[in-house]
């Protein structure tokens, strides 16, 4: 089977983010009243499986072994099936 | 051993720089330095006819989805192996810069239990953005790190730093703990100080990145694997260093010249 995914990739909550809190700044700059951006990384991943478990349990092993650092990142994805 | 048989590997990536700097510091101490492209080093698997592995500074990979990721995966799957075989003979592992960014994304550094599977620290982007420019750091290790036995405890050196994702972190809810730990096994080598010698205490400018306690390298609890931020071959000839033509000449060498004395001193007489 084919599999689908999106892949996010952001700092664990307690770490600061440069990042996020310099567009934060600019974007209250412009005028809107913006309370906190968190910046995040996506990557969509396509890729083959047997099973939807398979493909999760992959899929997770990617993000543990490349995609994330587990000191400083969380992460999500969504997964779903192609033809 | 003799200096002139002392074999140094440097290790050139996509994306990779001041490893120049680094052969000619090397060279100038009369050791043997081959600058070698990473793809080269994964089809001959020879790291064992060396005696130091230096992974240099830059941006390897594009620093594509974080610094060093992509060389420290590759270099796992590639020369997993050999590498271990290496730190296991108790041979000198060096990063600077991207390279301590790859040895902590490979899991050598910090190690705790050998190599991990997982990172078990990061090198974070910096509160500042990209800083490059000159910072102070003080050698706070107690011996354990012996290739540095030739540096004197609490010596500062300055040079400069050039990184966006420097900042030295650890597992926010193991942070104390894992601090204590790296205290205990004398792992903390390099910390970022004040022009007074004083520990920056996480102070903007002269810790230039905001790492946690001020770390700017560690190695490993054996003690052969090092890494850290700033860039001493940046700072090997005292032509290089700030501020010499106030003086009216430079010095032969600048305060980079005994962290690469030291490392070949301690292979002169340990091997």
């Amino acid at each position: 089977m084919k599999y689908h995914a999106k892949v996010y990739v952001s700092l664990k909550k307690g770490y600061s983010d440069p990042e996020g809190e310099a567009t934060a700044s600019a974007l209250q700059g412009l005028g809107y009243s913006v309370l906190e951006v968190r910046s995040s990384k996506a990557y969509e991943v396509s890729f083959e499986a047997e099973t939807r478990e398979e493909a999760e349990a992959a899929l997770d092993e990617m993000c543990r072994r490349l995609l994330t650092n587990p000191t400083k990142d969380d992460y999500s994805f969504e997964l779903s099936e192609t033809r | 051993m003799k200096r002139e048989d002392i074999k140094v590997l440097l290790m050139r990536a996509p994306g990779t720089n001041c490893d120049l700097e680094t052969v000619r510091a090397f060279r100038d101490l009369g050791v043997q330095a081959d600058l070698v492209h990473v793809q080269k080093v994964f089809r001959d698997k020879n790291l064992l006819d060396y005696d130091i592995i230096v992974l240099p500074g830059g941006f390897s990979y594009g620093d594509y989805v974080r610094s060093g990721a992509i060389q420290a995966k590759e270099m796992e799957y590639r020369i997993g192996k050999e590498m271990v075989e290496f730190v296991d003979t108790g041979r000198p592992v060096i990063g600077i810069c991207n390279g301590f960014q790859v040895l902590v994304e490979t899991g050598f550094l910090p190690g705790f239990e050998g190599r991990s599977q997982y990172p078990e620290a990061a090198l974070a982007n910096s509160s500042h953005g990209y800083q490059n420019r000159w910072i102070r750091m003080k050698n706070v290790g107690k011996g354990n790190c012996t290739m540095l036995g030739h540096v004197p405890e609490d010596h500062v050196i300055s040079c400069p730093i050039a990184h966006g994702e420097g900042r030295f972190i650890l597992p926010s809810e193991r942070r104390e703990k894992l601090l204590q730990r790296l205290y205990d096994n004398d792992q903390i080598v390099w910390r970022y100080v004040k022009a007074d010698g004083s520990f920056a205490d996480g102070e903007w400018w002269d810790n230039p990145n905001g790492a946690f306690h001020d770390i700017a390298g560690i190695c490993n609890p054996e003690g052969n694997v090092l890494g850290l931020m700033p860039h001493p071959e940046r700072a090997y000839y005292g032509y290089l260093m700030p501020e010499w033509t106030k003086a009216g000449a430079p010095e032969k060498y600048g305060d980079g010249r005994i962290f690469f004395d030291s490392i070949v001193k301690y292979i002169e007489s340990k091997f």
